[in-house]
């Protein structure tokens, strides 16, 4: 198996696609020639040409509704926006006319449209290039959301996202671009819907998205050295979400730690923790505990950016909490 | 689409009498439907929030005449005379406002969402120009594939204030697709006038269009000719590779912005010179100088027509409640 970046991997599915299916194309500010701010759509439109690999004007509302459009018309647009935070410009069209068309046309449309958008802290760009809002999107019926935390798995979920007929809202993590992993020779598309168990254990299980799914192995390295087992879970997709998987890791460890960047309050950890305890009541020996930012817009110095967002140490804080509670 | 003839020796063209006959009839079939809506509104068997389009029917006609059936448009919340004017049948509009199985959207969308894919009707939009993105997307699906196909939006002045309008035209005119910009003028947005929605004067909002080195076509909206000549000049440009229009079309609405509006912000005296002067049927019945007696026919048959789909609606399906989330996705 080869191993390939969290980038490259984004680039291969873009690029599978792009070859075998002229209804793709892809859209979105600064992904043409100069390939994207994370460099991820480099060399594309050398592949593809500017029809298919088209740069746009700083445009969010109408960049996301133009792929609607064309949705609707039966092609598979791909659109960047280009930091999640930027989301926020393209909510109406994202929240009232993507996730809308087919219940309101009584089923006549689809809008299979995928937006690609990347974040997350670490890099000290201030308040407004690096929040975590998959949570947002979460809440709206008609779209789906997929956070990937893995090379093999940002490329077989980004897959099936393009070939998924209703809009994706599909979120890359900043930090995990870099990060190395194998996958499997051919693309293997992943079912939206599905969570991965990345490590079993026996004590506590933590449901991590995004970047805290590796600091959440972290933390589980450092609490089996201190005698605790914890499983490590990532839904991948958090609309839908694979409860099933979910609960039935609650029922065996009894005891549950949410993790994400985005702040705790209103965050997905609380959509977990709520379907957690409705599913496992009876086997918690535990509150849930919830791993996420303070409430606070993101600080620019280094120091108070890192004392905001979530590290490894307290993803194992929470995991001792929700052990020391049985004594 | 309606056959137009050059105007002999004048190189200019116009729409034959027959035609606009028939124009006629659908505008009038269209203004007793939405008095027909406007009455079992009030009467209490329309549930939701009803917007008419009472006075802007040449818009609706004149435009959608111009178009092929595999043209697609998108429209308003005042979506009925675009709707029926694109080929969706009274009947199906009005089971839809009953909120029947039978009705264009199923049900599941009611008077501001009116879909027939059927015929391209790519939706009515409850959220002012929140239509016009995916226009640019739809046209651009069709330049992509190179099918010879326009892609129309309809909205208002009010709309022209609006992010989406401005971000939709721009980018449709930088990548020079086949889209129709109908800006359907008729001095309100909502309750608000012109002269406190736009540092532009009313007449002058299509300029708007300059801004994006689009090309502007004008024509007066209580006209049904002249929107008709104009959508076909405009939807001409837009195949030919040039770019898309912006169609501003001055019309009037003649009555509140919903119904059950009391439109204290609106001089009587204004609005009653506007009902006199400025209905487009009453202007279309006396330029084809129709005799009473033609003219109580034609309303008769189509009065009837109407009542006919009230009956229809009244007799339709009611959804299941539970197949409320039979959609949400694909």
């Amino acid at each position: 198996m080869p191993e390939i970046t969290y980038r490259e991997a984004v680039r291969d599915a873009l690029t599978r696609a792009l070859r075998e299916d002229e209804d793709v194309f892809i859209m979105g500010e600064d992904i043409a020639e100069m390939g994207g701010s994370m460099a991820v759509t480099q060399g594309l439109l050398d592949e593809f040409g500017p029809k298919r690999v088209r740069n746009t004007p700083i445009s969010e509302m109408a960049i996301v509704g133009s792929g609607i459009g064309a949705a609707m018309q039966g092609m598979r647009p791909i659109v960047e926006i280009m930091y999640e935070d930027f989301l926020t410009l393209s909510m109406e069209q994202l929240v009232n006319q993507a996730a809308k068309h087919r219940t309101m046309s009584g089923g006549q449309l689809k809008v299979p449209l995928t937006i690609r958008t990347q974040g997350g802290a670490g890099w000290s760009p201030g308040a407004q290039h690096a929040q975590q809002l998959e949570a947002w999107f979460v809440h709206v019926p008609g779209l789906k959301v997929v956070f990937a935390s893995t090379p093999e798995d940002v490329r077989g979920l980004l897959w099936s996202s393009i070939y998924d007929d209703n809009p994706v809202v599909f979120f890359e993590h900043r930090t995990l671009y870099p990060l190395k992993g194998e996958v499997p020779d051919e693309l293997e598309p992943i079912p939206l819907g599905k969570a991965r168990i990345h490590r079993e254990g026996e004590d506590v299980t933590v449901v991590a998205t995004g970047r805290l799914v590796h600091d959440a192995l972290e933390a589980a390295a450092e609490a089996e050295s201190e005698g605790i087992s914890v499983e490590v879970v990532d839904p991948r997709t958090l609309l839908p979400l694979d409860e099933e998987t979910i609960v039935e890791s609650v029922k065996k460890t009894t005891r549950c730690v949410t993790a994400h960047e985005a702040v705790v309050r209103g965050g997905f950890g609380s959509e977990l923790a709520a379907v957690i305890q409705h599913g496992a009541f009876d086997y918690l020996d535990a509150p849930i505990e919830r791993v996420g930012s303070k409430f606070a817009p993101l600080p620019f110095a280094p120091v108070m950016e890192q004392h905001v967002v979530p590290h490894a140490e307290d993803v194992l804080e929470a995991i001792r909490r929700t052990v020391r509670r049985v004594g | 689409m309606a056959k137009v003839e050059e105007k002999a020796g004048s190189g200019g063209r116009r729409v034959s009498g027959d035609v606009l006959r028939t124009f006629f009839r659908e505008m009038l079939l269209i203004r007793r439907f939405e008095e027909k809506v406007e009455e079992r509104f009030r009467a209490g068997e329309l549930p939701g929030f009803l917007h008419v389009a009472i006075g802007q029917e040449a818009v609706a006609t004149g435009v959608c005449a111009a178009l092929e059936r595999e043209d697609v448009i998108a429209s308003t919340h005042r979506a009925h005379g675009h709707t029926i004017a694109k080929g969706t049948s009274i009947d199906k509009v009005m089971a839809e406002l009953y909120g029947k199985v039978e009705g264009c959207s199923g049900g599941f969308g009611g008077s501001m969402h009116l879909y027939d894919l059927e015929v391209g009707n790519l939706g009515a939009n409850a959220v002012v120009a929140g239509g016009l993105p995916a226009v640019v997307g739809a046209a651009l699906a069709f330049q992509f594939r190179g099918e010879k196909r326009v892609a129309v939006a309809f909205f208002g002045d009010g709309a022209t204030n609006a992010g989406t309008f401005h971000e939709s035209l721009n980018l449709a005119q930088l990548w020079k697709v086949p889209a129709i910009f109908v800006l359907e003028n008729n001095g309100w947005a909502e309750s608000t006038p012109n002269t406190q929605h736009s540092p532009l004067s009313i007449d002058e909002l299509g300029k708007r269009a300059l801004a994006y080195g689009m090309k502007l076509i004008e024509a007066d909206g209580q006209d049904v000719e002249a929107v008709h000549l104009a959508t076909l000049a405009a939807r001409e440009h837009a195949l030919s590779g040039k770019g898309p229009v912006l169609l501003h079309l001055r019309t009037y609405r003649l009555v509140g912005h919903y119904i059950g509006d009391p439109q204290v912000y609106r001089d009587k005296e204004e609005l009653k010179r506007e009902r006199e002067t400025k209905d487009p049927i009453d202007l279309l019945r006396a330029r084809l100088e129709l005799s009473d007696e033609e003219f109580e026919k034609l309303d008769g048959e189509i009065t009837a027509e109407v009542e006919a789909s009230v009956e229809f609606a009244k007799a339709g399906t009611d959804p299941k409640p539970e197949d409320a989330l039979k959609y949400v996705y694909a």
